[in-house]
């Protein structure tokens, strides 16, 4: 029933990444455009060469970003599948459907949002490549931190729920996720690459283009998979009556 | 009459954790290295030599949020 549960989560995560992608190719790809002119436009006035293209714009643009999307999407709805089969049962009386819609803002917020704060997207031609190692480390790091300090604050909940009550204990939760992560953002390395005359609203379009394919691709997941299991699972294998 | 509670007909029902250890394991590296060639191959650390599969999901994964290049 794992492997159920792996599956589905694998195709809503394609769905999810099919809704993403339209997104994607209409609100982000005239910015990364925009961004790869301004790369051009730099190089022209350095006298440098254009770098050859190994993939063509075309490709990148269209079935690359497909691709990409999707296998990410995919891989996301799997572990968000395998979560899923952990947390049911065993963070309160949620069913199938709350929890799904749950976990998935959960996963927005900790693999998405917070660590898009400190690391926020580039689009190309901002980013020195000798910093990739680096940049990619802390990248990971950060959204480590950020999936270990959700997950303290969600036990610490649970712990202060029977002596404060729920509203109370939630407000203390919140408070412990974001001193960690404020601290964890002040601790770690600033990386600003942005080159001097890069245009801003190519910038913020880009990153809020970015954003709302997170948005979208974990809202997908977290109502479609909830609705799914509900509907066809739940009944037989995931309930047990409370009086047996 | 003790037998009829008040509260919901059912509650959910944990999957036990030896069905799930070989799931979360092998299924996890699975989805964590469909992810991984997404967002990092030929960038930081490199699999499969050559820049074609950086090159061929480029946009995505800028679009995705994470470093490229």
């Amino acid at each position: 029933m794992v492997g159920t549960l792996l599956m589905r989560g694998m195709l809503v995560g394609i769905v999810a990444g099919l809704l993403a992608f339209v997104f994607a190719k209409t609100f982000g790809e005239p910015q990364v455009n925009h961004a790869i002119d301004f790369e051009s436009r730099m190089e022209a006035a350095r006298g440098d060469a254009p770098e050859p293209e190994l993939v063509s714009r075309e490709v990148q643009s269209g079935i690359g970003l497909l691709t990409g999307v999707i296998v990410y999407s995919a891989g996301m709805g799997g572990l968000f599948a395998l979560v899923f089969a952990y947390a049911y049962g065993r963070v309160g009386n949620i069913g199938p459907r709350a929890l799904s819609a749950l976990l998935a803002a959960a996963a927005l917020l900790a693999i998405a949002i917070v660590p898009d704060l400190k690391y926020p997207p580039n689009p190309p031609s901002v980013g020195d490549p000798e910093t990739i190692g680096i940049r990619t480390a802390l990248f990971f790091t950060m959204i480590a931190i950020s999936i270990a300090s959700l997950t303290l604050s969600v036990l610490l909940v649970r712990r202060l729920i029977p002596r404060h009550g729920l509203w109370n204990a939630s407000l203390g939760g919140a408070l412990l996720f974001i001193v960690l992560i404020a601290f964890a953002q002040l601790l770690l390395k600033d990386i600003n690459e942005v080159p001097a005359a890069f245009p801003a609203v190519v910038l913020w379009r880009f990153r809020i283009a970015s954003l709302g394919i997170q948005c979208i691709m974990w809202m997908t997941l977290g109502f479609l998979f909830g609705y799914l299991v509900e509907k066809t699972m739940a009944p037989r294998w995931l309930y047990r009556p409370a009086s047996a | 009459m003790s037998d009829i509670h008040a509260g919901p007909a059912a509650q959910p029902v944990p999957i036990p954790v030896r069905t799930l250890a070989p799931w979360l394991i092998f299924g996890g590296l699975m989805m964590m290295l469909m992810i991984y060639f997404v967002g990092a191959e030929e960038g930081a650390t490199s699999i499969i030599k050559g820049m074609y599969v950086h090159e061929y999901v480029h946009d995505g994964r800028h679009l995705l949020g994470f470093p490229c290049h």
